[in-house]
């Protein structure tokens, strides 16, 4: 398999390369475990966090992946964009890069602005979730969490109900979810659904009721309350009676469907209190693999490639055996 | 014989080129007799008489000069991206002897200083012939009308709020109703604002997958039905619609067109020959208003000019410099450069593939678009302006920023292959050359 030097999305990337992520992932979840979290593995690599939008529960989970891989990292916080900030996102890029940063993670409001610094760069770039685009770590933490449940994607059905149109998080899962092997369903309001989206391989079906039946597992959106205000959707009252995951829609599904969101939650209104906290919901498992997907992100792009990194990897997986870990839970 | 790029006389002959008479829809080898910078004869086979100068032709081919009735210069106002002299420099390299340019300038080309002031730096550049179109409305704000017949009487030779619709359907009737009498066309360019909102790319799977905004076809045909509804009843008004992109604008000018209506209407190379599918990159050249179409689009485009529904090609010229272009695709200025581009593209995508022969496409390009805008030039007529353009059709190029003559590289063909390059370009008799200007 090629080298990957950055990760943009998931869209186009193959089934044996999603393994990888995941694979590795699952030797990097025991680091996390241990009482003292860090394995030497990018020992003097700099990363730069440039997160140009709000964010805390991603920006964590990447300084956490770094922190206990032992690279150098540094974050950069910007909430305005680029013009109102008055440097151009390419001077902001260029002038981190002259400080040799080896990579760069990003968040930015612009769909296609890892590619922007990707194409500019000689640092790797990891889309920490572009607009509306893709969040890739995320969709394969989604993945992960899924995996270490079912084993395998084969015929699995997943919904994913909310604000399709305006989620990175649905594109990655999408496109992750359909070369795995799912069966992939999006549900929402009809203008909450972008144009040609069956294209990637999905069914849509708005009525959610319809959409959840015999779902293995649901991957309840975050619905932004300012599409209400942009005159998507009447009302968070009737988004939340039509489109909100409770105990009755759930019923609907398996018995053992999974309840996934990537957050930050509105209790209440896409997802009931009961449901969020329920036996089904695995939303802050979904956290904690967060990290080992973004270690395991960051360790391949790094290259790996050194003997003392394989071995670090090596080691790391060879302790887990040791230990006898279960890593099908 | 004399080399052409060493042209010093007013009486002479262009031997040994291949005339392609777009008008005639034919082409032969002949010669060309040029007369105090009027064609003053076209004929079969070589040069006979010794009477006159003769230049060689190089084997080239030789058609009317190329109008482009639709393009951004930017001055006043944003010489930053062009100006008048670098605009028709990349003109007359492009093989341009007549353009026609927009009046989204600052200020806006809505009275008689700025039309004058136009014409007035186009005779000091010397290149191509420049034709002011107006504002349809003062500072294209939609709100009070411009004063066409000062306007008109200064040079301009349409109206227009290019750049953004004019809003309502009330104004659009007033601009129709206004020009009418002074038998100038109104070009709109067909944007519904609302159903765009913030898109910056045609909606559809493309827009889905790479997560950017879209705009939807009918935001273009909504505004085009409204006005063509109107212009059925306004008596006298010509209307003429810019940049058409879609597959459904193309039927309701079919259907506008078989029931009588004055209705004209473009399209641009970048819509013959690419899709949204080319944004894959998020390469913000490729971001235009009106957005790339899909393939079906593209497809029903080429279509649509083949039965004449759609009347020429202009190249909706439009330059942006670098650093406004080197951002977020979201937040970069819409518009390619396409004045060098735009003959190549078309006999790549267009004659090549056999679609049209190469005195139909020279057509589109040359007395089609003329008509449009009821300009001159486009024509091998005896008397006519000796505004000639001779090419290479098989030259095959790649296209490279440092190539390009504009102000500005923004185009959407960089890396392109094509084929077809301009090698001399007369104006008036004069042999023109971009690189008289220092582009």
């Amino acid at each position: 398999m090629n080298q990957r030097k950055h990760l943009l999305g998931l869209e186009g990337m193959g089934a044996e390369e999603i393994t990888r992520f995941l694979d590795t992932a699952e030797s990097f979840k025991e680091v996390s475990e241990r009482p003292v979290k860090k394995v030497p593995a990018l020992r003097g690599v700099t990363i730069a966090n440039l997160f140009f939008e709000a964010s805390t529960r991603t920006r964590i989970s990447f300084e956490l992946a770094e922190k206990r891989l032992s690279a150098d990292s540094v974050n950069f916080q910007s909430s305005g964009s680029s013009v109102s900030k008055g440097e151009t996102l390419r001077d902001t890029a260029e002038n981190i890069q002259a400080m040799k940063v080896d990579m760069i993670v990003i968040r930015h409001g612009a769909s296609g602005a890892p590619h922007f610094l990707a194409g500019l760069l000689e640092a790797s770039v990891v889309n920490a979730g572009d607009g509306s685009h893709e969040h890739p770590t995320q969709g394969l933490l989604d993945m992960f969490t899924l995996r270490e449940r079912w084993g395998s994607f084969a015929g699995k059905k997943v919904v994913i109900v909310g604000d399709v149109a305006h989620s990175r998080v649905a594109r990655s899962n999408i496109h992750g979810l359909v070369t795995m092997g799912a069966d992939v369903v999006v549900c929402g309001p009809p203008t909450l659904i972008p144009n040609g989206v069956e294209a990637l391989g999905v069914t849509v079906e708005t009525n959610l009721r319809k959409a959840i039946e015999g779902a293995d597992a649901v991957n309840v959106l975050r619905i932004q309350l300012e599409r209400q205000k942009a005159g998507l959707f009447p009302s968070i009252d009737e988004y939340a009676r039509v489109w909100g995951l409770n105990k009755g829609v759930l019923s609907r599904a398996q018995k053992d469907c999974i309840v996934m969101h990537p957050g930050p939650m509105n209790r209440g209104v896409e997802i009931a209190h009961d449901v969020a906290d329920g036996e089904r919901s695995v939303i802050l498992d979904q956290v904690t693999n967060g990290v080992a997907v973004r270690m395991a992100v960051l360790y391949l792009l790094s290259g790996g490639a050194t003997a003392e990194e394989e071995e670090t990897a090596q080691s790391a997986v060879e302790a887990k055996v040791k230990e006898g870990k279960r890593v099908v839970a | 014989m004399l080399k052409l790029n060493q042209l010093s006389h007013r009486e002479f002959i262009i031997d040994n080129v291949t005339v392609v008479d777009p008008g005639k829809s034919t082409s032969f080898a002949g010669h060309v007799v040029i007369k105090d910078g009027k064609i003053d004869g076209v004929e079969r086979g070589r040069a006979q008489t010794a009477s006159l100068p003769i230049y060689d032709g190089e084997g080239l081919h030789l058609a009317p000069g190329f109008v482009d009735i639709h393009v951004h210069l930017r001055e006043p106002g944003y010489e930053y991206k062009e100006t008048i002299a670098t605009g028709t420099a990349a003109a007359v390299a492009g093989g341009f002897t007549a353009v026609a340019c927009m009046p989204n300038t600052d200020p806006a080309i809505d009275n008689r200083s700025v039309v004058e002031f136009i014409l007035k730096q186009a005779r000091i550049a010397g290149l191509a012939k420049v034709y002011p179109i107006a504002a349809a409305t003062l500072g294209r704000k939609g709100e009070v009308l411009s004063e066409y017949h000062e306007l008109v009487d200064a040079g301009a030779v349409a109206v227009t709020d290019d750049g953004a619709p004019v809003g309502t359907a009330a104004m659009a009737r007033r601009v129709m109703e206004y020009a009418a009498p002074l038998g100038i066309p109104f070009i709109e360019h067909c944007e519904d604002m609302g159903s765009s909102g913030d898109g910056v790319m045609h909606e559809g799977l493309y827009s889905t997958r790479l997560g950017l905004k879209g705009i939807p076809a009918h935001s273009e045909e909504v505004c085009l039905a409204r006005d063509l509804i109107i212009l059925g009843s306004v008596p006298g008004a010509r209307y003429h619609a810019a940049h058409m992109s879609t597959r459904g604008s193309i039927e309701i000018i079919r259907r506008a067109k078989a029931s009588g209506l004055p209705v004209t209407a473009e399209t641009a190379p970048h819509y013959l020959c690419l899709t949204d599918r080319d944004l894959s990159t998020y390469n913000t050249n490729l971001k235009i208003n009106p957005p790339i179409r899909a393939e079906e689009d593209r497809v029903a485009m080429i279509e649509a000019l083949k039965d004449g529904t759609i009347d020429c090609i202009a190249s909706d010229h439009a330059p942006h410099a670098a650093h406004e272009k080197q951002v977020e695709f979201a937040a970069a200025p819409n518009g390619s450069v396409g004045l060098e581009t735009m003959f190549p593209v078309i006999m790549t995508h267009l004659v090549r593939p056999g679609h049209f022969t190469l005195p139909q496409a020279v057509a589109l390009i040359t007395h089609r678009p003329a008509q449009c805008l009821g300009i001159p030039g486009g024509t091998l007529a005896k008397g006519a302006a000796a505004d000639l353009v001779l090419f290479d059709p098989e030259a095959q190029w790649v296209v490279r920023a440092e190539d390009l003559h504009s102000k500005s590289k923004n185009s959407a063909f960089l890396g392109h292959t094509v084929y077809g390059r301009v090698k001399h370009t007369l104006v008036d008799g004069v042999h023109v050359s971009a690189q008289a200007v220092g582009a």
